[in-house]
């Protein structure tokens, strides 16, 4: 349980950022990078999550030296690529190992698989926190930000990178593309919510939590896989915060 | 790019043989000028003539040939001319001084001063920065430069989108920045009377030519006609 809070935990956080740098569709396309990897992985009898998260690593450095181009080059660049990623993955993959690559698989994490989560997990949270400052300039103006001292590109990259791994710390419970949904929907519901980025970042954090502990306990409770049940709840929060209103001033 | 080689004494910013290209378009050509310290340039010319390609090159934020050098220990305050903003970004103007005085090392918290100088209250400065008026964050956008001390202030049409009266404030701010505290700024304007008023020295960019000079003596009538295509009016104040 320490691993799925501390994945969720940074999923709330790098979401936040998806979502105001309004790149909620890409976590879409980019998990289906990790499939041609996760089957190369188990033919050559390595760790899939280790073959994930090589190429996720690479997808992430193929968004950002397509961003440098034309935004509709990026967006069809990122379209064709992955789509074909895709169906790599599908021939690469079997049958069984790819619907768990893609919407989580059951069993007890090893060792090695906790300790991989949590220092993970924790790394992306430290440079989300410390980057923070550096990544609100960034989204209200690249420019304004480079004037400030930002090494604009760096941090882009930095930030894709962090993305990826996020996508990748939800390769075992959630799979690929549930964890996208992970990343994005609190994020979503917490941008409704807010007023103000520490608001924003606090909500999607508790919001994420909330929906992988709850998710955990009702999977558990009906026999379930977790991973979409930890989506049907966050889902469900954003359908209540419709009804909510935004608040005017303040947290 | 960007040289840090050393500029001329008295001089913020040199520019020589300056090219900028999109694809196969040259947008602007073996362009050469000087700005020295505290002084004020302003920067005219029809649309499309390259104004803000010319400012952002400045940044390092476009790629070009030739030489750009500023002077060692520049600090660049930078005022872009429009952002595509979304209306409920989580983001408060506070966030965003905020945001610039961390990453600036400087503490935080009071940004009264700064909002006092550009006019804006601090209850709108705690409201989301999709919410504010034009004008308003334009007024924003002058206090995040402020808050990083610049000693070079770069202007893309600073007073669009504000009203009459904030206009003649901001103008009127960024003369007193330059005057009292040395600050050198490169500013773009539509309005050739607040080019006369407040610049020492004008760029002028169009298709048809490059000018460069003293307000007074480099903007004729011909020459407007020549950069514009058309009759250009305007009111020179003596004073």
């Amino acid at each position: 349980m320490v691993v799925a809070i501390a994945m969720a935990v940074a999923a709330g956080l790098i979401g936040s950022f998806a979502v105001m740098k309004r790149m909620s569709l890409a976590a879409d396309p980019l998990s289906h990078v990790a499939l041609p990897g996760i089957g190369i992985a188990l033919a050559l009898h390595i760790h899939p999550v280790f073959g994930a998260v090589v190429m996720l690593a690479f997808g992430a450095l193929l968004v950002w030296a397509l961003e440098d181009r034309a935004r509709a080059t990026t967006e069809s660049a990122i379209g064709v690529l992955f789509s074909a990623a895709l169906a790599v993955g599908s021939l690469t993959t079997k049958g069984e190992d790819l619907i768990e690559a893609l919407f989580g698989g059951a069993g007890a994490l090893s060792w090695s698989e906790k300790l991989f989560g949590v220092s993970v997990a924790s790394a992306i949270v430290i440079f989300i926190l410390l980057s923070k400052n550096s990544l609100v300039m960034m989204m209200v103006s690249p420019d304004v930000a480079r004037t400030a001292g930002v090494n604009v590109r760096r941090l882009d990259l930095l930030y894709l990178e962090a993305f990826a791994l996020t996508i990748a710390l939800g390769l075992r419970y959630l799979g690929v593309l549930l964890m996208g949904a992970l990343i994005i929907i609190p994020a979503v519901t917490a941008k409704r919510l807010s007023h103000g980025l520490s608001g924003m970042l606090w909500i999607s954090v508790t919001l994420s939590v909330i929906s992988t502990v709850l998710g955990f306990g009702i999977a558990t409770r009906l026999h379930r896989e977790a991973g979409p049940i930890i989506v049907l709840v966050a889902t469900a929060l954003f359908l209540l915060s419709l009804f909510a209103r935004r608040p005017r001033s303040g947290d | 790019m960007a040289t840090p080689a050393v500029v001329s004494a008295g001089n913020v910013l040199e520019v020589s043989h300056m090219s900028v290209n999109f694809d196969a378009v040259a947008v602007l050509m073996d362009l050469s000028f000087n700005v020295p310290k505290g002084s004020a340039l302003a920067i005219i010319g029809p649309n499309g003539a390259g104004k803000t390609v010319l400012l952002r090159a400045l940044i390092g934020a476009l790629r070009f040939s030739g030489t750009v050098r500023w002077t060692q220990g520049v600090r660049i305050g930078y005022v872009p001319q429009k952002l595509d903003l979304e209306r409920d970004i989580p983001i408060t103007g506070v966030d965003f001084l905020s945001a610039r005085a961390a990453v600036a090392h400087k503490p935080a918290a009071d940004f009264s001063s700064v909002l006092t100088l550009v006019g804006i209250p601090l209850e709108v400065a705690r409201q989301p920065i999709g919410t504010m008026s034009g004008g308003q964050f334009q007024r924003l956008l002058i206090a995040f430069a402020l808050v990083g001390d610049p000693n070079v202030l770069l202007l893309d049409e600073p007073t669009a989108g504000v009203d009459e009266p904030g206009q003649e404030h901001l103008n009127k701010l960024v003369r007193r920045l330059q005057k009292n505290q040395g600050i050198t700024v490169l500013f773009i304007s539509h309005e050739l009377s607040v080019v006369y008023q407040n610049a020492d020295q004008v760029l002028c960019l169009s298709r048809a030519r490059t000018c460069f000079g003293p307000p007074r003596t480099s903007l004729t009538p011909d020459l407007l006609r020549e950069i514009y295509g058309t009759e250009v009016s305007y009111h020179v104040h003596d004073n």
